[in-house]
């Protein structure tokens, strides 16, 4: 008889060896602890885990998936183990979901080695948990029970293991982790459950399509922007620490603000910040990716019922002409009118439907913006006149807007989160929006190398102060007048490297840099880095690209684009697909590991929910202001001006 | 108070107190049936999947399923996949939240199917049932018992189409087969 245990209940197991199956809607880790009398965990060699997976008695995956068995025999593990805690955690990375409640229930069974079910426990109700124990398996009165527990930590493994007195839980859940990637990377993902699933997705918006008459080069196709879920997954626990030393995350969150009450029958006042999170930034973070997916789903009804009018009013003028009475007298007139404004009426209400939307999100904008904090703003927001070099790094930093042809001039904050998770290309080249064909070539260059300017003058303004680095390679010297923000506030790291000398030297340093810190975290001794080492957040500059570079100098930043970003180094590349064509294909992981924006307005983004193109546009420093120079001042008084 | 529906009853969707519903919640819930082998305890591995289909004059626009959690405009969203069904507690296994007041101009009928993913019959599926509640205050306002399982693999449970300005339930509780909602197209037509 099989015992459906619910949360905190225990049940008595009547055999030793026992194998607990786990199930999952997607993969996860699974591991156990072993614990003492008082519930301590002794060491790491009391903890099984996907890269150690064997500990007496007891052995667990390698790696993270949807389906576990592990193998337990508590008459084999060590007298002084008092109890067995069977954990489960999400593997980290980009594109996981971060968090239990986001993926299926997982179910939990014991059984004996016959297969048949002692107890279950399905772990419902979780929520913004990374990891959590399951159950655990514990001695009493010379025998060994199960208890359901479904505790989790949101900060995930390092927090769970931390809890159960493991010493150097961070870097044991970080090395768990690397496990898990590692052993992620080699297999080969599960087929999706319904091949036929993906063909009632509709096709992305119009730019998606083959026939748009564009062409298809990859860089052409709208880019999918992460989904916001998938960008909280760099909390504690995955391989590298993000967590400012000096930042508070344990203080409670400041309440919400309260909206007006409203008169019934009203739509409620927008408030500024009238979203989840735990500070006031994550709350404007959220609340304007909630207005993003609001915008792309009001956007994506109404396309929807416009091309539903189209087609019905086709199909019956195709009816009208295929009936030989319609030939008769004004009959086909008729039915033709007739046709053509059911058409309108339905596309009436649809727009009417949208309006009313875009009013809604056009009031909770005005709001919005205004209360935004310099990191989220743009330059000509006030908040930047008041700028003040800031304690901590921001969740996030605005890095443009976006916008549909349907919206009423509705734009989006484009917001990435900070750390970059990977490096930023501004297209230098000639794409095919209606603004770069209005633009000269020379001028585009220009334009991009201002976006850059103004994109690293950004984020050294929000970052504290010797927390971010900036090195610019600038071959031929042609982007000098551009860059002169930058070197007349002395803020850039050193001069800009020009010549084939010093594109290798800057990139020898930053490749170091690399090397070192990844080395000191596999060793788990951070403490061992050189004394002079900078840790603080690198962002290279590459102007030109590949001009000046050789083929060694290619590889290097190759590697620096795919393992720069998890150790704080980031690119910045102004370049031309074109200029590189040499290479070939070689260089397409470089361009695709790399979030394209363009210098003008340009459809080529798309959103993570119904995959529209969106138009970027880039962020403008008001004509005539002199708010980047202000910053920068702020900025390089702050780090004791001059190059360090 | 809860209408008990039977197979082809319409009701309308309004509040006790005569206004209009804004958002409802489509339940559904099932066990699996208790197998007659050794062990009872070999059962739980019937996965049965709600989907709704949105259709607009008769056309199917967007479906919403465990692929595709969320319609394009927003307005439909499942709550997420359940693998195994029901532990006996006669809750809701799967959810489908549907805000009838963001359902876009165009679309008049939502189709509500159930399969089995794993290919079980619904022989071995018991207390099956998809209830409608008023997702604002929670109070169940109809519920659907399946009949007794027979030897197919998939359910047309229920649509909620409009009517007037409002809007109206129909139980159908019509057996088919088929995986997914895919293969039960050719039968969900009639009912539209």
């Amino acid at each position: 008889m099989t015992a459906e245990l619910v949360r905190g209940q225990n049940h008595t197991l009547p055999q030793t060896r026992l194998e607990i199956r786990v199930s999952a809607g997607s993969p996860v880790v699974a591991g156990a602890t072993l614990g003492d009398e008082r519930g301590t965990v002794r060491g790491a060699e009391w903890v099984a885990h996907p890269a150690s997976h064997r500990v007496p008695g007891l052995e667990v995956s390698r790696q993270a998936a949807a389906d576990h068995r592990l193998a337990v025999d508590l008459d084999a593990l060590p007298d002084e183990v008092h109890r067995v805690t069977v954990l489960l955690a999400l593997p980290m990375g980009a594109g996981r979901p971060g968090r239990f409640g986001a993926v299926a229930a997982p179910f939990v069974a014991v059984t004996g080695l016959d297969g048949a079910e002692i107890a279950t426990f399905t772990l419902t109700g979780l929520d913004t948990e990374s990891a959590v124990s399951a159950v655990e398996l514990y001695r009493r009165q010379g025998g060994w029970k199960v208890r359901a527990v479904g505790q989790g930590y949101a900060a995930g493994l390092a927090e769970m293991l931390a809890d159960q007195g493991v010493a150097g839980a961070a870097e044991l859940a970080a090395s768990i982790q690397e496990a898990v990637a590692s052993g992620l990377a080699r297999s080969v993902t599960p087929p999706p459950r319904s091949p036929d699933g993906e063909r009632v997705r509709h096709p992305a918006g119009p730019a998606a399509s083959p026939d748009d008459g564009r062409p298809a080069a990859p860089a052409q196709a709208p880019e999918p922007l992460a989904d916001p879920a998938s960008s909280h997954t760099d909390l504690p626990g995955g391989p590298i620490n993000y967590a400012h030393p000096r930042r508070q995350t344990s203080a409670p969150p400041p309440p919400p603000p309260a909206a007006p009450p409203t008169a019934p029958g009203q739509p409620a006042q927008p408030v500024a910040g009238d979203a989840g999170g735990w500070s006031m930034d994550e709350r404007l973070y959220n609340q304007i990716w909630g207005m993003f997916e609001d915008l792309a789903r009001a956007v994506a009804a109404y396309r929807s019922a416009v091309d539903f009018a189209e087609s019905r009013m086709d199909q019956e003028l195709d009816r009208t002409l295929s009936d030989p009475r319609s030939r008769i007298g004004g009959a086909g007139d008729r039915a033709r009118e007739q046709a053509r404004a059911k058409r309108d009426e339905l596309t009436g209400r649809a727009r009417e439907a949208l309006d009313r939307d875009l009013a809604q999100l056009a009031a909770e904008s005005a709001v919005v913006e205004p209360a935004l904090p310099a990191a989220y703003a743009g330059w000509d927001n006030p908040v930047w006149h008041g700028y003040r070099v800031p304690m901590e790094i921001p969740m996030a930093m605005r890095i443009g807007d976006l916008r549909l042809p349907e919206g009423n001039g509705l734009r989006i904050p484009l917001l990435v989160r900070l750390p970059l998770e990977r490096g930023i290309w501004i297209d230098s080249g000639r794409t095919g929006s209606e603004a770069a064909a209005a633009t000269s070539g020379d001028q585009l260059r220009r334009l991009a190398m201002e976006t850059a300017v103004a994109l690293a003058a950004r984020l050294l303004a929000v970052h504290p102060s010797d927390e971010f680095s900036v090195h610019v390679i600038d071959p031929a010297g042609s982007a000098a007048a551009q860059l002169s923000p930058l070197i007349r506030a002395g803020v850039l790291a050193g001069p800009p490297a020009a010549g084939a000398e010093g594109v290798s030297s800057v990139l020898a340093h930053l490749t170091r840099r690399v090397d070192l810190v990844q080395m000191a975290l596999r060793a788990g001794a951070a403490d061992a880095l050189p004394p002079d080492l900078d840790t603080g957040e690198q962002l290279l500059i590459v102007n030109d690209f590949p001009h000046g570079f050789d083929d060694r100098a290619v590889t290097q930043l190759r590697y620096l684009a795919d393992e720069g970003p998890s150790v704080g180094v980031h690119l910045l590349m102004v370049a031309d697909r074109e200029d590189a064509r040499a290479y070939g294909p070689v260089l397409d992981p470089l361009w695709r590991s790399q979030l394209r924006i363009t210098p003008v307005a340009d459809d080529h983004l798309a959103d993570p929910w119904v995959g529209h193109a969106w138009t970027y546009e880039p962020l403008r420093v008001p004509e005539g202001s002199r708010v980047l120079d202000q910053v920068l001042a702020l900025v390089a008084a702050a780090r004791g001006a001059g190059y360090r | 108070m809860t209408v008990n529906m039977t197979k082809g009853q319409a009701i309308s969707l309004q509040k006790s107190d005569g206004g209009t519903l804004t958002a409802v919640r489509m339940g559904l819930g099932w066990q699996a049936a208790p197998r007659r082998g050794l062990f009872g305890s070999r059962t739980r591995e019937i996965d049965l999947d709600a989907s709704a289909v949105l259709f607009a004059d008769k056309q199917p626009v967007d479906v919403v399923f465990f692929r595709h959690l969320v319609s394009d405009d927003g307005s439909v969203k499942h709550t997420g996949d359940n693998l195994v069904g029901g532990a006996g507690s006669g809750g809701d296994d799967e959810a489908i939240l549907v805000d009838l007041q963001r359902i876009p101009v165009h679309i008049d009928q939502i189709v509500f199917t159930v399969n089995s993913f794993t290919g079980q019959t619904f022989q071995e599926v018991q207390n099956a049932f998809c209830r409608i509640v008023d997702e604002t205050n929670g109070q169940e306002l109809a519920r659907y018992t399946l009949d007794g399982g027979g030897q197919y693999t998939a359910q047309i449970m229920a649509k909620v189409h409009r009517a007037g300005s409002g809007w109206q339930m129909t139980a159908l509780g019509n057996p088919a087969n088929g995986r997914t909602f895919q293969d039960l197209m050719p039968s969900i037509l009639p009912h539209l």
